[in-house]
């Protein structure tokens, strides 16, 4: 277990959980977002190899109308 | 041999945005329609090929939450990422490097702002943004002030294209200084878009008019009584303002000069 901060909100994780399996537990796209890891953009072909750990923080964002 | 010249010209009238052609001149927001069925249908009806975006949290807690993407196909129209709500070069860089890796836009919109009464841009913080952006090879549409010394800087930094504001962003004022526009238009060599303040289709003829590239709307078109019905409305204003300004208007005087022939008067 590990407790990280995702888009602001603490939340539960099991240990060895990569990025990319956070983002099938909430159902994401890979293609469709974006991925900041305790302030660095973590590129997409590293999603899977990126473990998370402890007080980690992770900002998952995607387009939405804007003008 | 002029109205051949005229013909000419229409035919050659393409618009392009840091090599890119566009078929519209009319650039649209995607933000405060009622859903995301009335956004692609009033895109639609705009025949508008880019729209903005804006990056944002993703709701964790909604699932099922609809997203734009499933309403509007990126690979079929152009997005055009913004920093809509930044304050600062570090918030503006960070939110176009998180957009280049959702999907390697490179073609983005900064606004970087400075008030939030005004939402009037900083240009010390924009411009420089634009010298970082370009260095990291981004094609940098910038939203700034319309003082020509400030848009001249901008394209002196390698910005894409130069996008004073007409008033502040949501107010529908329109255009409220067209003579400064108008320099900003002469000097420019890289493409002029108005964008913010225009408050209902004419004010789009009238920047068209003026001969600026193209014209940027949200607000004008989402916060109409029928936004798909004005998204057309705005699509026509904008080819006429384009042809009017081709044609070139003819001059204004002080007296009258009458339509019909004065000869054969009975």
């Amino acid at each position: 277990m590990a407790k990280i901060q995702l888009n602001g909100k603490k939340i539960s994780i099991k240990s060895n959980f990569s990025l990319q399996d956070l983002l099938k537990k909430y159902k994401l796209i890979n293609k469709k977002v974006a991925i900041e890891h305790n302030g660095q953009i973590i590129p997409k072909i590293n999603y899977k190899k990126k473990y998370l750990k402890n007080d980690d923080r992770v900002e998952i964002v995607h387009f939405i109308g804007g003008g | 041999m002029f109205i051949l010249l005229g013909v000419v010209n229409l035919k050659k009238d393409s618009f392009k945005v840091a090599g890119k052609l566009l078929k519209s001149r009319l650039i649209v927001g995607t933000g405060k329609y009622k859903n995301f069925s009335e956004t692609a249908k009033a895109i639609k009806a705009s025949g508008a090929d880019m729209v903005t975006v804006a990056v944002r949290r993703v709701n964790i807690l909604d699932k099922k939450k609809p997203i734009l993407t499933d309403y509007l196909n990126p690979k079929k129209i152009t997005y055009l990422p913004n920093t809509a709500g930044c304050f600062n070069s570090e918030d503006a860089l960070r939110t176009l490097r998180l957009a280049r890796e959702m999907g390697g836009w490179k073609l983005v919109k900064l606004e970087v702002l400075g008030d939030k009464k005004t939402l009037y841009p900083n240009m010390i913080e924009t411009i420089k943004s634009t010298e970082v952006l370009v260095k990291e090879g981004f094609k940098v549409m910038v939203y700034c002030t319309d003082d020509p010394l400030l848009a001249k800087k901008l394209e002196d930094c390698g910005a894409a294209a130069i996008m004073p504001l007409a008033s502040p962003i949501g107010s529908g004022l329109g255009l409220q200084n067209k003579v400064n526009i108008s320099l900003i238009i002469k000097q420019s060599k890289v493409p002029v878009i108005v964008d913010a303040g225009i408050g209902t289709a004419s004010d789009a003829t009238i920047a068209m008019e003026l001969g600026c590239d193209g014209v940027l709307i949200n607000s004008a078109i989402a916060n109409a009584k029928k936004p798909i019905l004005m998204a057309k409305s705005f699509k026509d204003a904008v080819i006429s303002g384009r042809n009017s300004y081709l044609a070139g208007r003819m001059q204004k005087k002080y007296f009258a000069t009458p339509s019909s022939p004065i000869k054969g008067l009975i």
